[in-house]
């Protein structure tokens, strides 16, 4: 008797065009992205039809949360070094090149300079965790705000000022900011927005 | 599959010896696992539309600036949208008359609020552009040209001149909506300026349907 022979299919399935597929979405991914930057907090834009696209570089971010607390950010890493030392300064603060080592990696600061050394002494994930309790001071006793802004502008030229409000932030404090602003003669800047669809025109 | 075939000294042997094949199967499921992984994670901590921005010019508050040297506008051009709490809008038109509460008139953001009033009172200049836009579409102009005509023409003669102010209740959202109505509306002229007591007066009259400049007036 002959054995009867099971017929074995081979199951493997050729990976190689889809390896060519992935291979090429993750080159599109790799090249389209800008990484988000992790902001202390959440902030919705309002809509708008405006479609002037902010520009990439030379950004001074001001994002204001709905209760009102101001944090502020920047693109470049040696231009905050630059502004930290310059309010330092201005009001009497020295930071040591370990604290300023930290300021430098920070995406978003915002912290009072009474309470800054303290904050940078924290390890990272505390940082992110009190952050948001915090905020530069905008009020016309103690405007470090002002101070933060004149410094920035000091270090760079071609800084461009972009505010980021939430949509429910009351006039009041939007205010607060762009009266700073227009003391320190920065009459233009950028608001950001969110695209929406306008259907009517 | 992706193979290699390799002719392993076939050339070197005489008298027709059989070629040895061997082919090198590459499983290539563990590289593909991983770029998916890769494509998961791009996909999560990007943001791929770059978010808008709106640019605006705001007026000097410099002291040095005196009254003479502050632009004049007709009474007969300014509109002035005061942006209140609760999302409403109220406008008035010339100078405010502080003896009618009626003069402060409660509009909306939505298409048939403000946005009527402002196409209506710029009419002209919107159908200009609107002839701009049909010849920008048909390439008759390049994008260049298009632009300072459109900039011409919002600066022209007759087109209102929109005063924006916002009181405290207003929130940032009222604000963008009121500039952007300014785009929609292709108004060139407009400002964003401080409240000041009168309009304050004029908002509390209104709610108080004329309680307040009854009061004075007697």
């Amino acid at each position: 008797m002959s054995k009867v022979k099971v017929a074995r299919k081979s199951t493997l399935i050729d990976m190689t065009a889809m390896s060519d597929v992935t291979v090429l979405l993750l080159t599109f991914f790799m090249l389209t992205s800008t990484f988000v930057k992790k902001e202390p907090v959440e902030v919705t834009t309002p809509g708008s039809v405006s479609e002037i696209k902010i520009p990439d570089t030379n950004i001074l971010q001001i994002l204001i949360d709905p209760t009102g607390k101001v944090f502020m950010s920047m693109d470049k890493q040696e231009d905050m070094v630059n502004t930290l030392n310059k309010v330092g300064e201005d009001l009497g603060v020295t930071f040591t090149p370990d604290e300023i080592k930290k300021f430098k990696i920070q995406k978003t600061f915002g912290v009072p300079m009474k309470s800054m050394k303290a904050y940078l002494a924290l390890p990272g994930d505390k940082q992110d965790a009190i952050l948001k309790d915090y905020g530069i001071p905008t009020d016309s006793t103690d405007n470090q705000f002002k101070v933060w802004i004149k410094a920035a502008r000091a270090t760079n030229e071609e800084l461009r000022i972009a505010i980021k409000a939430d949509s429910n932030t009351p006039y009041k404090v939007i205010k607060d900011v762009m009266t700073s602003l227009q003391d320190l003669r920065e009459n233009r800047y950028n608001l950001i927005t969110s695209l929406k669809v306008e259907s009517a025109k | 599959m992706a193979e290699l075939q390799t002719n392993e000294g076939g050339g070197k042997k005489k008298g027709g010896s059989k070629q040895k094949k061997i082919s090198v199967h590459v499983d290539f499921t563990p590289m593909v696992d991983m770029n998916m992984l890769l494509i998961t994670f791009f996909m999560l901590c990007t943001s791929l539309s770059k978010p808008q921005t709106m640019e605006i010019n705001m007026p000097s508050n410099d002291p040095k600036v005196t009254q003479d040297d502050k632009v004049k506008v007709k009474a007969s051009e300014a509109i002035t949208l005061v942006l209140s709490g609760g999302d409403s809008i109220f406008y008035y038109t010339g100078l405010p008359d502080y003896k009618d509460y009626n003069s402060l008139k409660l509009t909306s953001y939505k298409a048939d609020g403000i946005r009527s009033l402002l196409l209506k009172r710029n009419a002209e200049a919107v159908a200009q552009i609107a002839v701009l836009k049909q010849k920008k579409l048909e390439l008759k102009i390049s994008q260049e040209d298009f632009k300072t005509q459109v900039s011409k023409i919002k600066e022209g003669k007759g087109t209102p001149v929109v005063i924006i102010k916002a009181s405290d209740r207003a929130t940032y959202k009222n604000l963008i909506d009121a500039l952007d109505e300014m785009q929609i509306c292709s108004v060139g002229k407009y400002v964003i300026d401080k409240i000041t007591p009168g309009e304050l007066f004029l908002l509390k009259n209104r709610e108080s349907k004329g309680a307040l400049s009854q009061n004075s007036a007697n």
